[in-house]
């Protein structure tokens, strides 16, 4: 291909990212090192609000923000560096939780409560989606021809939900009078409480992730073993290869790269998750890197809201995707240079 | 939600087109309004559709977005639905125009009772009051030969008293969700120890004896819970009072009326409401006054304002009222209140009164600083020091974000 065709068909998308993607990214980095603050000043004002019959007049002291000719807040913004983060990682009080191995104090600080379960998260979901999304594939590939279609079609069906609505339904059914949670009482004999404790939310999540997830490891893995080459199978089966070596030494060598590929995209979208916290109510019991920003993004009914933390937070989770992902770039790199 | 506000938008809109015949003027300007989303609301709205014109936005989220919304220029609503706390960033912005000169223009049926006052303006115009009152199974109590609790620690008591008879899942209900709502129940009964949360000079004082009283005996009301009470939010407790499954509640008192509504309660008639429990006896009941009411945008023209002011009117009218009268406790001449407003009446008429909940940038913060951190101690991962202790921090840390504190 000519460099100019080469160009034209990769600029839009490039323009597209650049003002999409990287123009925001830089501007919530460079957000994360400035505060933006109203200017206030105190105020006594009598401010009178209705009783049922009588009004309640009270004097209070209250800080407001002073306003410019024009009626707009007047801000002032100042390089803060790192405080942003520090408000975040909270590092004294942390290295003093390390240092003192109290694991309690460390988890009372919200950054690394949060990063211990979305870890513990992505760890835990990453192999659970692979095994489960493989031995769909399997199994689909081994059925009969005419049931495929049908089989793929249910397969796939936990994907297509929403996430939130998912969340929701798989909530109501284990609430306190859900379903479900009516049939494990029936089981066990005993009241159950699916959300009144931190663990027992945290094993359905990973439940409802890897039910949500798994169909998409499903659906790569299966168009893999589509081009799978029958005669290294067969050439398998007349060495006398068991069923577990052709899945151990032929099938799963051939699939190495989806693989890769689909925990590329699980460990970017489980170490975002969020949707699981908000769906089944968890902030109480089990909380999110990524509900963390969206905490300090959201405003309190009195309008104020925690942007520059919010930006420090989000470049934090970013950081940590990088983190994860090294390792399985570097093989892909590896594998990339060693096929040229 | 989303869906529904749709609906509810098409339907309203429908209305608008369809029924004006009950307005007393027709409106010719188009006007929107944002409010929340509560049966209160849906009346007041509905009602204002009536003049032509309007189409009403129904969010129960709309705080989010009220004063990004209104700072638009011109505003993208006309009239704005807002209680105490969510005044604050309106009159803050100056996104909401003085209703003195519109008041003495057509404001002749207003109660001086409705008109909220900052600074001696009249900024805002009240159509309800909420606040908790205590909801209790009458039929059980008159069966067990218990009292009405009037304070927390009779409450305790009867809670017990109710737990050994078996007669129903749970005695309490509670609207402990954590954030806002659990937020809420902090400062009900700590307003009902201590008015002082936030010092005048904005420094916070929740970290004292009466905080550590108040989380002690919130903790000691989830014994009598369902054991998922940090994901019970207002709907829920009126659920769990509908269908028999509690016996006690101090619920906000716009959710009274649905005791007695036959499509959805079981209890239809046995549920009956008393003033909020007091927090010491003798004390004002443990809890806040609220107001809901209309404002209007500052970046309107003035014909804007003149047609949004008398379409909110025609909204929250005798007329309405008495269509409407178990929606809420209306401010409105011509409320007839129902069998179930008479606890948050109660409530709100008790001497000593219940404070009005306070409009300030600082309890705000101080509320949201509850809603993130008290859930640790219910939890059992703080104590009650070490949580009032981080409700403070956050507080300052976010505090200063705000300006508030240097």
């Amino acid at each position: 291909m000519k460099t100019s065709t080469f160009a034209a068909f990769v600029a839009p998308s490039l323009v597209m990212m650049l003002i999409f993607i990287a123009a925001p990214l830089f501007y919530v980095f460079g957000q994360s090192f400035f505060l933006t603050t109203p200017v206030t000043e105190q105020l006594m004002v009598e401010t009178c609000t209705p009783g049922f019959l009588v009004q309640n007049c009270v004097q209070e002291t209250k800080s407001q923000p002073k306003l410019d000719a024009d009626g707009h807040i007047v801000t002032q913004t100042q390089f803060v560096g790192l405080q942003s983060y520090a408000g975040i990682l909270e590092p004294a009080k942390a290295w003093a939780a390390v240092s003192a191995l109290d694991y309690g104090a460390l988890m009372a600080i919200d950054f690394w409560r949060a990063l211990r379960f979305t870890l513990m998260f992505t760890f835990i979901t990453l192999p659970l989606v692979l095994l489960v999304g493989l031995g769909v594939a399997l199994a689909v590939n081994n059925t009969a021809k005419s049931l495929r279609g049908p089989v793929i079609f249910v397969s796939l069906l936990p994907f297509i939900i929403t996430p939130v609505i998912g969340a929701l339904a798989i909530r109501w059914l284990f609430v306190s009078d859900g379903l479900l949670n009516h049939g494990l009482e029936w089981l066990l004999g005993h009241p159950v409480s699916m959300f009144s404790q931190g663990w027992t939310i945290e094993i359905l999540m990973m439940f409802f992730r890897v039910w949500h997830v798994a169909p998409f490891a499903f659906i790569i893995l299966y168009a893999g073993l589509q081009t799978l080459n029958q005669d290294a199978v067969e050439a398998a089966i007349v060495d006398g290869a068991s069923r577990w070596q052709r899945l151990r030494y032929v099938i799963v060598p051939h699939l190495a790269p989806l693989i890769i590929f689909v925990a590329l995209i699980h460990l970017m979208d489980a170490y975002r998750v969020f949707d699981e916290v908000v769906g089944f109510r968890a902030e109480a019991h089990v909380i999110s890197l990524q509900y963390l920003t969206y905490d300090f993004l959201v405003p309190d009914n009195t309008g104020n809201r925690s942007i520059s933390r919010a930006a420090a937070s989000s470049m934090l989770t970013l950081i940590g995707i990088l983190i994860l992902l090294i390792p399985l770039l570097r093989r892909t790199w590896a594998q990339h240079r060693g096929a040229r | 939600m989303y869906l529904r506000k749709l609906a509810l938008a098409g339907v309203f809109a429908l209305m608008g087109t369809t029924a004006m015949a009950t307005c007393a003027f027709e409106n010719s300007i188009p006007l929107k309004s944002l409010t929340a989303g509560f049966e209160a609301w849906k009346s007041a709205t509905s009602a204002m559709a009536e003049c032509g014109n309007f189409t009403p936005e129904l969010d129960q989220e709309f705080a989010t977005k009220q004063a990004t919304a209104f700072a638009a220029n011109p505003s993208l609503y006309h009239i704005g639905g807002v209680a105490n706390e969510t005044i604050v960033p309106l009159i803050n912005g100056g996104l909401i125009r003085p209703l003195d000169e519109l008041v003495a223009k057509y404001g002749a049926n207003l109660q001086p009772n409705q008109l909220i006052k900052v600074d001696g303006k009249i900024m805002a115009v009240a159509m309800m009051v909420n606040t908790q009152h205590l909801m209790y199974r009458e039929d059980l109590m008159t069966e067990l030969g218990l009292a009405v609790p009037a304070t927390y620690g009779e409450v305790l008591k009867v809670a017990e008293a109710i737990k050994a008879s078996g007669k129903v899942e749970y005695p309490l209900g509670g609207t402990f969700k954590a954030g806002w709502n659990l937020g809420e129940e902090f400062v009900n009964m700590y307003m009902g120890l201590n008015p002082v949360m936030v010092n005048a000079d904005g420094t916070p004082s929740v970290n004292n004896a009466d905080g550590i009283k108040t989380l002690e005996m919130l903790k000691a009301l989830t014994a009598y819970m369902d054991p998922e009470y940090l994901t019970s939010d207002s709907t829920f407790v009126q659920q769990q009072m509908q269908q028999g499954k509690i016996a006690m509640a101090n619920l906000w008192a716009s959710r009274g009326g649905a005791m007695d509504d036959t499509a959805e309660s079981q209890v239809v008639g046995k549920v009956n409401g008393a003033a909020a429990p007091a927090a010491v006896a003798g004390g004002a009941p443990a809890t806040t006054l609220w107001w809901d009411g209309i404002v209007i945008a500052a970046n309107i023209s003035d014909d804007e304002a003149d047609a949004a002011f008398r379409v909110a009117l025609e909204g929250i009218d005798t007329e309405m009222v008495s269509a409407h009268s178990d929606d809420a406790i209306w401010l409105i001449p011509g409320y007839t209140p129902g069998r179930l407003a008479g606890g948050a009446i109660a409530t709100a008429t008790a001497t000593p009164s219940a404070p009005s909940y306070p409009s300030t940038t600082t309890q705000g913060l101080m509320h949201g600083a509850l809603g993130n951190q008290l859930q640790a101690y219910f939890t059992g991962e703080k104590s009650a020091a070490d949580t009032l202790a981080a409700v403070e921090a956050d507080y300052t840390a976010a505090a200063k974000e705000a300006g508030v504190l240097q």
